[in-house]
């Protein structure tokens, strides 16, 4: 497979999971405001700022509006085309790669993406946003599944496949972090948490439900949410789909798949690192996660997860490329000899 | 649906003078009336919505936002019986037979110039003659292996050749996925009418390529490069090379060593030996030719004249497409082949000529005038329809440069029955760009792409000019 198809097939996983991943958090944390009982600017900005900090882009922000608002905020995370990672930005961006790859793009993913990006573009889409925020992010979300549907139902699992899984399983692992990270503030910053109080309850729980996790969490812990028992599933459970673990396993795998190396050894530092991390989170526990402290554990996890992105780009995607003018030289001399 | 249709004057495709429909369109006359106006409408847009989704679409240069546009389909098909086909078949396989024995006799003995057909001058002069490829052995002596060939049909009928493509023809895609999409607008009809397929351009085309590898090449294997996602064609590229399974590349994916083509895989790199090149000659390898060009590869050239790697088409076939060659093509076929052309050229005057150029400066209200080495609809003036200003300023530029105008009476093209909004239809002018691939054997794909001046009047069928295009139907008979 051509390095830079494998390179746009892995970012239009990541963009994919980008903006699924921001309809989800402007999901939670809107049904969120609505449960609390009074909302004035202080509480909405108190809500919204650690939310732009969550995806890390706080500068991009603070260069746009003064104040984190419900509209600041969410304007900024969806359709603001100056936030390269908004909603719509990531559309745009995994729309851009899969149009360069066109040719290796199963043709209903094409269509699903295409579709979704002249949808978020939409006056359509704009008028729903503003009537009823919840189906628009529906829709978004919808899609997104539609998406993923459609690469593992009908697409072959070649080596493509892996790449694109990678993409998205590193994205996804991030942004789970990324989306606990949210409500550090209220942590010690070493330590085990102690009792919560029922608007802390609130917070933790719309993280759960920003990763899809409240279900199967009340499966195992009932209603009460502790940030322990939240920490602890959405990075360590073996089993579901969005915890920091689940991801990291699946793009070792995907890792592997792609060179063919067994599960043990590593032949780049992309499987090096991404086997480490791996280890660490099998045999790690939420307790040494707490003595780390969260937000600082959590900020390791990134900087890991960084780490594996550049060592796969490195590995597989990074091309030697030659300076043009270099390259016309040595082929100048190459034709001189002969 | 088509009651009331007044093919005003020109030759119509579907009516006849008498304002009956041709033997060869009562059939598709007969169930195309069948169908409701409103229904038809909804097809329409669903046609278009479809096309839009898939991102069947082009992008429109000097537009600064990117846009992508449809290139807009009419959904009325243009139908030609089997043995007007025929006919059209063997003369653009004649046309094709001549015109790369020509460029084969321009790269080797140039026998047809020392024996005084055509005149040296013109071949020196000519903007896409390679004279570094003099001399160079071309694989299987094929030049020209896709061929997007122009024809029309003047105001008596008669199908003449406008123009050939020789270098990088473009539009076969829409010639398939307009099938496509017509296959499920009129889903019944194709049966009952019995329309000759299209579909099998793509194993067609890979035969092409794959006839021309290097003989040292056990697994050729073969790519399409193309110059990247910002070229107007890049739906094109995408599709064919999906079609026949094969790599699409663009320029930095390939490496030249050893003169040995390469390109850059998660596997390292793996060798190269046919390119289906959507590039033009000047922007392959900026060793050779344009040193600013970043499309291409260094070093290109040199694997290909090391016969390491073949190109489709050939360097140098620019030639062809010329305007003035194009006015000798009838006198290559009687040269080469000794025929007589089965499909005329449009009468053409040239610049170069003093007697022409007397004619063409005297009326240029009349005439048609061309810049030889331009495409695309542009460097051209309709004399009839042209203001004095733009008439003043090409009488300026063919007395500076005689060499690069030819001029041509105004055809008034053959109109077609097209869908104009609301369920309403007029006659729009048309022709036909059929796709010949000159391999193993000449195959074309019956039909090709009929494009349509979807302004009314116009006469300029070019998707950056307003055009769109009809789904091309060759029956298996005659009615």
């Amino acid at each position: 497979m051509l390095s830079r198809v494998a390179n746009s097939l892995y970012w239009m996983a990541r963009y994919i999971e980008r903006a699924d991943n921001i309809a989800r958090i402007v999901d939670a944390n809107l049904q969120l405001l609505m449960e609390s009982r009074r909302v004035g600017p202080e509480e909405s900005g108190a809500h919204w700022a650690p939310v732009v900090e969550s995806t890390g882009d706080e500068e991009a922000f603070a260069a746009v509006h003064a104040l984190a608002t419900g509209t600041s905020v969410t304007d900024f995370l969806i359709f603001d085309v100056r936030n390269g990672n908004s909603l719509v930005s990531s559309v745009n961006q995994a729309r851009e790669n899969a149009r360069m790859v066109r040719d290796q793009v199963p043709g209903e993913m094409w269509e699903e993406l295409n579709r979704l990006y002249l949808y978020v573009r939409s006056a359509e889409a704009a008028s729903i946003w503003e009537d009823n925020p919840f189906a628009f992010l529906q829709q978004i979300r919808s899609s997104a599944l539609t998406l993923l549907g459609i690469s593992y139902a009908s697409t072959p699992h070649n080596e493509g496949w892996h790449f694109l899984q990678a993409g998205k399983f590193l994205e996804r692992a991030d942004k789970t972090t990324r989306m606990l990270d949210l409500r550090h503030a209220s942590l010690p910053r070493t330590g085990m948490p102690g009792p919560i109080s029922q608007a802390d309850a609130l917070g933790w729980a719309a993280i759960l439900r920003s990763c899809s996790a409240w279900d199967a969490y009340k499966a195992i812990h009932g209603s009460a949410v502790h940030p322990r028992w939240v920490a602890e599933y959405l990075l360590l459970s073996d089993e579901f789909p969005r915890s920091l673990k689940f991801c990291v396993e699946r793009l070792d795998a995907s890792l592997r798949a792609v060179s063919g190396v067994a599960a043990r050894r590593f032949s780049n530092d992309a499987e090096k690192f991404s086997g480490r991390l791996l280890a660490e989170l099998q045999f790690g526990t939420i307790e040494e996660v707490f003595q780390t402290g969260l937000h600082d554990y959590i900020d390791q996890i990134q900087t890991r997860l960084n780490q594996i992105g550049d060592e796969l780009f490195r590995a597989y995607i990074f091309q030697p490329f030659v300076n043009l003018e270099d390259e016309i030289m040595v082929q100048q001399e190459f034709q001189q000899q002969q | 649906m088509l009651q009331g249709y007044d093919p005003k004057g020109f030759y119509d495709e579907m009516f006849a003078a008498d304002s009956q429909p041709r033997r060869h369109y009562s059939k598709f006359r007969q169930l195309f009336d069948d169908i409701a106006p409103t229904d038809f409408g909804q097809r329409c847009d669903e046609v278009d919505l479809a096309f839009l989704r898939q991102g069947v679409t082009f992008n429109v240069y000097g537009d600064s936002k990117g846009t992508e546009r449809i290139f807009p389909f009419d959904l009325v098909p243009r139908v030609i019986p089997n043995s007007e086909w025929e006919l059209l078949e063997r003369g653009l396989i004649q046309r094709i037979t001549a015109l790369n024995l020509f460029l084969h006799d321009i790269y080797h003995e140039q026998k047809i110039v020392k024996d005084g057909v055509i005149p040296p001058y013109y071949i020196l002069s000519a903007r896409h003659f390679r004279r570094e490829f003099v001399n160079f052995q071309v694989p299987r002596d094929i030049y020209i292996h896709i061929c997007g060939t122009d024809l029309i049909r003047g105001a008596d009928g008669q199908w003449m050749v406008l123009e050939d493509n020789g270098r990088t023809p473009s539009g076969v895609s829409y010639v398939l996925e307009n099938r496509q999409a017509l296959k499920r607008t009129f889903p019944t009809m194709f049966e009952e009418i019995g329309v000759r397929p299209v579909d099998h351009y793509p194993q067609e085309l890979l035969k092409t390529l794959q006839h021309v590898a290097p003989a040292k090449a056990v697994d050729p294997t073969v790519v399409l490069l193309t110059p990247g996602p910002h070229n107007s064609a890049y739906f094109e590229h995408t599709y064919l090379a999906r079609q026949m399974g094969i790599q699409i590349v663009e320029g930095r994916d390939l490496i030249v060593r050893d003169a040995r083509v390469f390109m850059r895989t998660t596997k390292g790199l793996q060798p190269v030996h046919v390119i289906y090149r959507r590039i033009d000659d000047d922007f392959l390898d900026p060793t050779v030719f344009r040193r600013d060009s970043a499309l291409g590869v260094p070093g290109l050239i040199s694997a290909y004249r090391a016969g390491n790697v073949s190109l489709a088409n050939s360097v140098g076939t620019g030639l062809a497409d010329d305007k003035v060659m194009y006015y000798f093509v009838p006198r290559m076929i009687k040269y080469y082949l000794d025929q007589d052309p089965i499909i005329p050229n449009v009468p053409t005057f040239l610049a170069s000529e003093d007697s022409d150029r007397k004619y063409m400066l005297e009326n240029l209200d009349k005439l048609v005038v061309k810049a030889a080495n331009e495409s695309g609809g542009y460097g051209m003036l309709m004399g009839p329809r042209a203001c004095a200003e733009e008439r003043a300023k090409f009488h300026a530029a063919i007395q500076a440069d005689p060499r690069n105008y030819i001029g041509q009476p105004m055809i008034s093209l053959s109109t077609h029955p097209t869908h104009v909004g609301d369920g309403a239809f007029e006659g729009r002018h048309v022709d036909l760009r059929p796709f010949i691939l000159y391999g193993e054997k000449t195959v074309i794909v019956p039909g090709g792409l009929t494009r349509v001046a979807l302004t009314k009047g116009s006469l300029v069928v070019n998707s950056s000019q307003g055009g769109g295009s009809k789904d091309t139907w060759v029956l298996f008979g005659d009615e």
